[in-house]
């Protein structure tokens, strides 16, 4: 399968890259890893006439901490391998190395970016409901210069986001979870191995360690595959964010995200129903599992 | 039509490509490297799965024009310049981890950077590294087999190699 013929530029600065955005807008298309695209492209469900490769832009792909130490940056052209493997998100932020360690296959994960993924907004994808989960936001630049939007405003429908004709995602940040007591969970129910997720969820939390270590001073969960885009299951962290992360509570916060999502019947993953009852399952599990990880020592990934 | 320069098992390429064209197709096309196989041409079977900068890849999800300037390895790049089989060729030869061998370029170019990862993994970790490579007639016992046996004489050889 071949795509329609297109222009291609290779731009190795930003500023070059941003400009052939704005000189072709509403027919351009950015390729990072192209994991998306490029099947799209094959398919020609997407036929841009022009494609701008931003691989060979220097300073988009790396991870580092914040000045101030509160929050992680990433490049957007951050490969998902290497957040999978990096040592710094490992002991940092280890919700992410463990959602980008789920996505797709190895060969999936060594062209994927962080940043491609977000602007493609699939609502099947891993990212949204992690960066959902941790209140991570995203720089993007444009001709307008820089601007910063929260993932909750970035994502806004299937593969539509707050993104404007000509701009780049640059860079997603996520605040560093507290050192002590603290625990996330990326869950997701698969057909088969390296298939877009039934229904997913990634999870964060925070114990307060003085109050007998259990009481829930911050909670975050976003949902993979059961609406429209990646949602937040805001009622659900509400639920749990000032009370005692008992079982009850977990489960009346499964049963919310249960609630609030809006999944759709489809012929390969199963009907709504059963979509909304996973999503539920999940929800709890991931709870009970970023639960545990929050009370050992340190509150990060084990193994 | 662009011009590239793409090193491919060692050898310097130049050749003018349409943008479209995908790099599974240039490899087997344009320079004749027919050991790459099209499987699916859906990103889905890693029949196409070569190395670009040491790192294994779909060639069927990316264009030749992105490997501009790049480094990529087949599995005809795999054996020794005296025609040595690579010991991961050598360990799907003896312990039978090919039945069609369709997939089984695939699978040792996946194998090879699985092993350049972790020199010596798990059963679990080989069959969720090769979980992008599909067998169609599910020979995948006999696959886990060759690659553990191909770590364990890498590792001995002390020959790991990307």
């Amino acid at each position: 399968m071949l795509p329609r013929s297109f222009q291609y530029f290779a731009p190795t600065t930003l500023e070059e890259a941003t400009s052939l955005l704005r000189e072709h807008r509403g027919d351009v298309k950015v390729l990072a890893g192209g994991m998306s695209l490029i099947p799209l492209m094959k398919l020609r469900l997407a036929s841009p006439g022009y494609v701008v490769d931003i691989n060979r832009v220097k300073g988009l792909d790396y991870v580092e901490e914040s000045e101030d130490g509160k929050a992680l940056l990433i490049g957007s052209l951050t490969r998902h391998h290497a957040l999978e493997s990096s040592p710094l998100v490992k002991r940092r932020v280890p919700l992410l190395s463990e959602a980008a360690g789920s996505i797709g296959d190895s060969q999936v994960r060594n062209l994927g970016t962080i940043g491609g993924a977000l602007a493609h907004s699939d609502p099947s994808g891993d990212w949204g409901a992690t960066i959902l989960a941790l209140r991570g936001e995203l720089t993007v630049l444009g001709s307008g210069g820089e601007r910063r939007i929260p993932i909750d405003d970035f994502l806004l429908d299937t593969f539509t986001t707050a993104l404007d004709d000509g701009e780049l995602i640059t860079r997603v940040s996520v605040p560093i979870p507290p050192d002590k007591g603290s625990g996330g969970a990326y869950l997701k129910l698969e057909r088969k191995a390296g298939d877009f997720a039934t229904a997913g969820v990634a999870v964060q939390l925070t114990l307060d360690e003085k109050d007998e270590g259990d009481r829930c001073t911050y909670a975050g969960i976003g949902l993979t595959a059961v609406g429209p885009k990646n949602l937040r299951a805001s009622k659900a962290e509400a639920g749990l964010v000032g009370n005692r992360l008992t079982k009850e509570a977990i489960s009346e916060a499964a049963s919310a995200a249960a609630e609030e999502c809006a999944p759709t019947d489809d012929p390969l993953r199963g009907s709504a129903k059963y979509k909304r009852e996973m999503a539920g399952l999940f929800t709890r599990r991931a709870l009970e599992l970023a639960a545990a990880r929050a009370r050992k020592q340190g509150g990060r990934v084990q193994g | 039509m662009t011009r590239i320069k793409v090193r491919v098992n060692g050898k310097e390429s130049e050749k003018d490509v349409e943008p479209r064209l995908l790099l599974v197709h240039f490899l087997r096309e344009v320079l004749g490297l027919t050991g790459t196989h099209v499987g699916c041409d859906t990103t889905n079977c890693g029949a196409c799965t070569i190395l670009l900068e040491g790192k294994s890849v779909k060639s069927c999800t990316m264009f030749a024009v992105q490997a501009d300037g790049r480094e990529v390895t087949t599995i005809e790049g795999m054996q020794s310049p005296g025609g040595e089989l690579h010991p991961i060729q050598r360990a799907f030869w003896e312990n039978h981890g090919l039945q069609c061998g369709y997939c089984t370029p695939g699978m040792v170019m996946q194998a090879a950077w699985l092993l350049s990862e972790n020199p010596d993994p798990t059963e679990r970790e080989i069959r969720l590294g090769i979980s992008g490579n599909l067998c169609r007639c599910t020979g995948y016992q006999n696959i886990v087999k060759s690659i553990q046996e191909a770590a364990k004489a890498m590792r001995t050889e002390g020959k790991a190699r990307r």
